[in-house]
């Protein structure tokens, strides 16, 4: 009996030695997002796979950016895989914080990944970070509504379309609000959402020179017809509503139209959660007349290492479980099609499981139609559709995005907001040294 | 009796929790010191080198310095004002003799006990929203037009809530002066024939007095570093940027450290113009 037992402690001992040499405990610094929180509670499988055990911190996206931020500029060395999003990629890349991930083995088939998050996750031609999931936007608009209106939603409308529709269905005494769009200040909210309108009418936010351009027509035009569209078919206190406060509006069935994130699709028809939820088609972003760019966005959640890791290639197998097909399909199998990570991979759109869902073809078609390298029609000195990918981004944003609201609040006129953002910019610019 | 030699051992035993008091205040206060006078840009490639008073000059005459100092001297001044008014008669109500005094006092300090967070949260989407808030409803059952509060009256909304929150310290702290005011002074003014507003203003008011410039020496404290409720509810949009909130997004947003260190310090010279202010016209009641 003593033996037995004795023999069993010594088995044991050999078994916890042999494995703590190559297992190790990474920490990986995520956002709060639906799918992220997914992924901890599937990390049983990525440490059974390979013994590494995981630590998670998770935040919400904003605390998150400013841990990491700091963290890696001060070379802090808390995290050992960071998640991270396709505006920082290519800054913190330029600036050697990141490990590439050029030599990820053969079976995780980079080539796979869709060509725009690659385009935008990349830093002259190497990638710096994988896709977790991935989004554009797109126009979610409500059948019944439009139906009972008269009017039909092409697959690829115009502006003047999504004029159209949204004063058809705006009934206002009944709490139908014809379009829903971002009008919180930040660079992540209403800003995320003009700079496509914008783009969409042919405006730029900086020369090849670096010269702001919000002086220019285009933008006027843009900003106008943003204006009018939401203050005229737009939910009273639009200028503080943000993606949660629309997702929420339109889930309670009181916006006729929306263009945000192809990930909210998901949200929207999910029955748990929206009153609305088999009365939803989808379109591509819209375009003006005559402009041959569309208004939608591109944006990736992102897993990347940050350099002077003591732990990178644990931390690569971590990344290359977290983003494979192989964790697709694990998510499938235990939680359905629809609530897959989407967006990263070209093969997830082959899949004849994955095409059943309803807003797959239009979230795969408004990703292709986005290129980060040239977000709108004249050339560009920058990277990024609905951002510019430079450190000061954040700043100028933020400050134009505050006018911004505030025109739509109808506290200021719309050149008065453009001239206070231009203005901002410039001396923003300025002070960085363009 | 203490001797030369207890009173040294008592310095040296407490020696250690007074360099770590020291510490913990000097080394972060050093380091905003140092970080104001460089170009600090963590994504530009962090420390550039010393500036001069670059940061300084730039700080301040950027557009947005005088609205924001404006700005956090309205929110001060409009919560102290609520708070102090509704505080005093709020403490007077409670300390009137009534069924279920209890379980109303503790309603009373319970917002108190809501983290700012939280409480912007239910404020912005229960009450202020103009399509499902309280207040919408309210506004259409009587057929007239749900105000939009955070974007047209921002800075009263965020005076409010932030009145809401503070206005059971104030009542607590006056409750108690209230309750410590002898009650046959009350009695012995009345017989005199003097009308309850005489004897409030001639009684009631310099009895609590003290009460008051202690309400009014910490609420300014904490009032001027008030973050939470603007970051929930406009995030600084409708001109409700305070100068917390602009250092905020000058070091935060805009990656610039050296730049929001520079505000940091102009704000620690606020507070303490402020706090001076402050003493000289009602701390004198402090001495009495």
């Amino acid at each position: 009996m003593y033996l037995k037992n004795a023999l069993r402690a010594v088995t044991a001992l050999t078994l916890i030695t042999t494995t703590s040499a190559f297992a190790e405990t990474i920490t990986i610094a995520t956002v709060n997002n639906g799918d992220m929180i997914r992924m901890q509670g599937l990390t049983e499988d990525f440490t059974a796979k390979t013994g590494h055990t995981v630590e998670w911190v998770t935040l919400e996206e904003n605390v998150l950016r400013q841990r990491v931020t700091q963290d890696i500029a001060a070379k802090g060395g808390q995290f050992d895989v960071l998640t991270i999003g396709m505006y920082e990629t290519p800054i913190w890349a330029a600036n050697e914080w990141l490990v590439s991930l050029d030599d990820l083995p053969a079976e995780y088939d980079k080539d796979d990944i869709l060509p725009a998050m690659r385009a935008g996750l990349s830093h002259s031609g190497s990638l710096y970070a994988a896709p977790f999931y991935g989004e554009s936007s797109m126009i979610m608009y409500r059948t019944d509504l439009m139906e009972k209106a008269g009017v039909t939603m092409p697959d690829a409308p115009t502006w003047s379309d999504v004029e159209a529709a949204a004063k058809a269905m705006t009934d206002k005494d009944n709490e139908i609000y014809g379009i829903c769009l971002r009008g919180k200040a930040g660079w992540g909210e209403n800003m995320a959402f003009i700079t496509t309108v914008a783009n969409s009418f042919g405006a730029r936010w900086f020369d090849e020179n670096w010269k702001p351009q919000l002086d220019t027509p285009e933008w006027k035009d843009a900003v106008s017809f943003y204006n009018n569209l939401l203050t005229s078919y737009g939910p009273p206190g639009a200028s503080t509503n943000g993606f949660n406060e629309n997702l929420a509006l339109f889930q309670q069935g009181k916006c006729g139209m929306w263009i945000d994130a192809t990930v909210a699709a998901s949200f929207v028809t999910n029955p748990n959660d929206s009153t609305v939820a088999d009365k939803v088609g989808f379109a591509l972003a819209p375009n003006k007349e005559g402009v041959d760019k569309r208004s939608n966005w591109l944006w990736a959640w992102a897993l990347a290492i940050p350099a002077g890791t003591q732990k990178e290639a644990a931390a690569k197998q971590f990344i290359e479980w977290a983003t494979s097909k192989e964790y697709i399909e694990l998510v499938a199998s235990k939680e359905g099609w629809a609530n897959v990570p989407p967006g990263a991979r070209t093969s997830l759109y082959e899949n004849p499981e994955y095409q059943k869902v309803p807003f797959a073809k239009m979230t795969l078609e408004s990703i292709n139609a986005a290129n980060p390298d040239s977000p709108t029609v004249k050339p560009v000195p920058y990277v990024g559709i609905q951002y510019v990918a430079i450190p000061e981004w954040a700043g100028i944003g933020t400050a134009a995005g505050q006018e911004f609201s505030a025109m739509v609040a109808g506290q200021q006129t719309v050149d008065e907001a453009l001239a206070k953002a231009q203005a901002n910019t410039a001396e923003e610019m300025e002070a960085a040294g363009y | 009796m203490a001797t030369q030699h207890s009173r040294s051992a008592a310095r040296i035993m407490m020696a250690p929790a007074v360099i770590l008091l020291l510490g913990w205040m000097l080394i972060p206060l050093t380091m905003t010191l140092v970080f104001s006078f460089k170009k600090y840009l963590p994504l530009r490639g962090g420390d550039l080198g010393w500036t001069g008073f670059d940061n300084y000059v730039r700080f301040v005459s950027s557009s947005a310095f005088w609205p924001s100092v404006q700005t956090t001297l309205i929110i001060v001044g409009g919560v102290l004002l609520i708070t102090i008014f509704f505080g005093v008669l709020l403490s007077m109500l409670l300390d009137q003799p009534m069924w279920g005094q209890g379980i109303v006092r503790i309603l009373v300090i319970a917002p108190f006990f809501v983290m700012p967070t939280v409480s912007a949260l239910v404020w912005k989407n229960m009450f202020m929203d103009p399509v499902n808030g309280l207040f919408a409803h309210l506004w259409k059952a009587f057929g007239a037009q749900p105000i939009e509060w955070l974007s047209d009256l921002s800075l009263f909304s965020i005076i409010l809530i932030v009145s809401w929150q503070w206005l059971p310290f104030a009542t607590l702290i006056l409750l108690t002066a209230i309750q410590s005011l002898d009650s046959e002074q009350l009695e012995a003014a009345e017989m005199d024939g003097a009308p309850p507003l005489s004897r409030f203003a001639f009684i009631v008011l310099p009895h609590l007095s003290r009460a008051i410039t202690i309400v009014v020496l910490i609420q300014t404290i904490f009032l001027l570093a008030i973050f939470a409720e603007i970051f929930v509810t406009t995030s600084g949009a409708f001109g409700t940027r305070t100068l917390t909130y602009l250092i905020f997004q000058r070091v935060l947003e805009s990656q610039n450290v050296g730049l929001g260190s520079a505000g940091g310090v102009y704000a620690i010279i606020l507070a303490n113009i402020v706090a001076i202010f402050l003493m000289r016209i009602v701390g004198k009641n402090l001495d009495t």
